[in-house]
């Protein structure tokens, strides 16, 4: 099927073609039409899922895990609040090593209210042991929701789709639904390593002390390297299927470049069109994006920056006190690299801010300048 | 018999939840090596509940002694597939689960929560509210022992009234709140069963778990369970305390029906409060007066008990 969706219809697409069994759910703007598609796919026969209308996203997460225990595929989405409340089972759930799929639509933090994109609720969750992708348009949106549950389910370990709020999941483009029998070639029923069984009856989760603990965390590492690895095999597959291939990075016109902005998500996409515009002008500029966070692709990134003067990162999210989180992520990647490029961070974009071509332009023209920035350069800021 | 006129039974409940001695079966799931206190109701409880219940049961356990109780990594003394939870998420844990098992098509499989009072009462109410609302299709169990063990004794919202708790200290800082009244809150969902069950009616226990165990939907059993040291009271009286505390209609036992059809299981002549008081140090710093102040509140709840019991329908 090819037709005209949303960022947030091809999410809930992608659920009903990876066959998501269990949909625990709880809305909030700018995520419930992800779930309301959900819910209207069911009713049209395309996904056969226990759908629960949970009271909370507490409980959303909790009978996620409680879902993926009793062996099924899980799924569930949700915003900014939300996702904060989860915060507690986002640890769980990484920990208990359960490989639930969730979309998380990136919205700005209260107060004050507020309902536009930034990536400071999804960057709040870093650490907590969930893979992370961010995408740039539907059709990602639609292919890396399938692909997660294969990296997931690969690894053990749960992954968050990120997409934009409105920009992207409110958008509508063209997206190319594969055939239901395609996508079952792609991913196959999930066959759960460890499940409740009455028949094999085992405790999950029990008591810890310092003799064992630290050792479940080294697994958790070994995994989240190895999700790497089941990232671009995921990818890969998916290319030889269905024709398209993102990359756990993307580059764009970094041949040559002697200054490379790092983006992520919808202002990546943006970001090109200047590229091009910069490159017209005899302008050597490229454009690398960060589609895979958690794990951090260092490898990857050192290769494609190794032969920059400077790279510029723009962040749509501040770790307030410090910097750009993704800057900060790059910078300690680069670390230690030989003739490493000069990486100047720029903050923009916050609580949905636009980030239009020009200003993305003058990320580029200031990162270019003679002028040393100071230590956060903050664009389309009021002053 | 001091039963009060004027009670009756509601005929709605067809076969009164009784169950005889002998029938107790005689297989033991829970294993050796819990690591549960001397004289600890919660272990009995569970000991009792899985005799009921058999081997078909897969159990969601929030933060709570039980945590504890079930053993460390990589063992398990319970003896049945479970589940550690999140403290508030027992009843969402829960939920999941038998989502899960219907997705896999199974349907033979009981469900079950084993939360303190302060994952019930206090940090998962949301959780349990929510699940019994959409009345989700599993056992929710809640062994009480009036506080938070785990963490030392601190006061919940299931704390008796003047109890002590190291959070409430009496005198400085005592616990005037009368408990939180849970069969009330869970009945007011309509909640297919409620019952409210203790370790020394093991026949009673016992067959109020197999009456849920063939109930679907959302069921709730509420266990009175002794706990000696949050308790300050001697581990061989605990199933003496457990009795008294029905005895004095301190924790009536009862079974709810569709959340309207109340009905009491035992109905053993009326004790005063203060010998269920008396050997607990919990209460050791009691006034006169505050006993007969707790005398009252407990005859002025069970009058309430009995208005549900004779119009066996609030609406
Ligand atoms: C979110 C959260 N807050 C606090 C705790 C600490 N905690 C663990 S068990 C517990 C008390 C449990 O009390 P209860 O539910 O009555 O069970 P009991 O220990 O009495 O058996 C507390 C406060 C926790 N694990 N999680
Ligand atoms: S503290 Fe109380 S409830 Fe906890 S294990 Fe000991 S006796 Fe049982
Ligand atoms: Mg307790």
């Amino acid at each position: 099927m090819r037709d005209v969706i949303t960022g947030n219809e091809a999410v809930a697409w992608g659920a009903a073609r990876a066959r998501a069994q269990v949909v625990p759910a709880y809305p909030i703007t700018p995520q419930t039409t992800i779930i309301e598609g959900i819910a209207d796919l069911i009713k049209k026969g395309e996904l056969k899922a226990e759908y629960i209308p949970v009271e909370s996203e507490h409980s959303a997460m909790a009978a996620c895990i409680g879902a993926a225990y009793a062996g099924a595929r899980a799924f569930t989405a949700t915003s900014s609040q939300g996702l904060l409340l989860m915060h507690e089972l986002l640890h769980w759930a990484a920990l208990a090593r359960v490989p639930i799929v969730m979309a998380e639509v990136n919205r700005a933090v209260a107060p004050g209210w507020t309902i536009w994109t930034d990536q400071n609720d999804s960057l709040a969750q870093r650490d907590t042991g969930w893979i992370q992708l961010y995408c740039q348009d539907a059709q990602e949106v639609f292919d890396t929701t399938v692909q997660a549950f294969r990296i997931a389910e690969e690894v053990d370990l749960p992954v968050m789709i990120v997409l934009d709020a409105f920009v992207l999941s409110h958008t509508a483009e063209p997206v190319d639904v594969p055939d239901a029998a395609d996508v079952d070639r792609f991913l196959p029923p999930r066959k759960p390593k460890f499940v409740l069984d009455v028949d094999n009856p085992c405790a999950f989760g029990g008591l810890n002390g310092p003799d064992v603990y630290q050792e479940f965390r080294f697994n958790q590492q070994a995994s989240m390297t190895a999700a790497l690895e089941a990232a671009r095999r995921s990818d890969n597959d998916w290319a030889k299927m269905f024709g398209r291939r993102y990359g756990l990075i993307e580059e764009y016109r970094t041949e040559g470049a002697d200054t490379i902005l790092v983006a992520s998500a919808t202002p990546a996409s943006t970001a090109q069109d200047v590229v091009d515009k910069l490159r017209a002008k005899g302008k050597k500029v490229g454009l690398v994006r960060v589609r895979l966070f958690r794990p951090f692709p260092a490898v990857e990134l050192r290769k494609a920056l190794a032969g920059a003067k400077r790279v510029a990162v723009l962040d749509r999210n501040i770790s307030p006190g410090h910097h750009g989180i993704f800057c900060e992520e790059l910078k300690s990647a680069l670390y230690g690299m030989p003739k490493a490029p000069e990486v100047r961070g720029f903050i923009g974009g916050l609580g949905g801010r636009d980030l239009t071509p020009d200003s993305i332009e003058e990320v580029f023209d200031r990162a270019m300048g003679p002028k040393k920035e100071e230590e956060i350069a903050w664009i389309g800021h009021k002053a | 018999m001091d039963r009060p006129q004027g009670v009756k039974y509601v005929p709605a409940i067809a076969e009164p939840t009784q169950a005889k001695f002998e029938r107790v079966p005689k297989e033991e799931i829970l294993g050796h090596g819990h690591l549960a206190c001397p004289g600890c109701g919660a272990a009995l409880s569970m000991r009792l509940a899985l005799k009921a219940l058999g081997r078909r049961v897969m159990i969601a356990g929030p933060a709570c002694c039980w945590a504890v109780c079930d053993g460390p990594w990589p063992y398990s003394a319970t003896g049945v597939p479970f589940l550690h939870c999140a403290f508030e998420t027992a009843a969402s844990t829960a939920c999941g689960i038998r989502a899960g098992l219907a997705a896999r098509g199974i349907d033979d499989i009981t469900v079950m929560t084993w939360a303190g009072d302060g994952g019930t009462f206090d940090i998962g109410l949301q959780a349990l509210s929510g699940a019994a609302e959409r009345n989700d299709d599993f056992l929710y169990v809640c062994y009480d022992n009036e506080a938070y063990m785990n963490t030392g004794v601190q006061r919940s919202s299931a704390t008796p009234e003047l109890a002590w708790t190291t959070t409430t200290p009496p005198g400085a800082m005592p616990k005037l709140q009368p408990k939180k009244n849970m069969g009330e809150i869970v009945c007011a969902h309509r909640a297919p069963y409620f019952a409210t069950a203790t370790v020394a009616y093991p026949e009673d226990l016992i067959a109020k778990f197999e009456r849920a165990g063939r109930t679907r939907g959302f069921r709730m059993i509420h266990i009175l369970s002794p706990c000696p040291p949050g308790w300050k009271s001697e581990e061989r009286l605990g199933i003496s305390l457990a009795r008294r505390a029905v005895e004095s209609r301190v924790f009536p036992l009862y079974e709810v029906e569709g959340g309207t059809k109340w009905r009491l299981t035992q109905d053993p002549p009326k004790r005063p409060v203060a010998e269920y008081l008396k050997d607990q140090g919990r209460f050791a710093h009691l006034t006169a007066a505050q006993v007969r102040q707790i005398q009252g509140h407990v005859d002025a709840e069970w009058d309430v008990l009995k208005g549900r019991l004779e119009t066996g329908d609030r609406r």
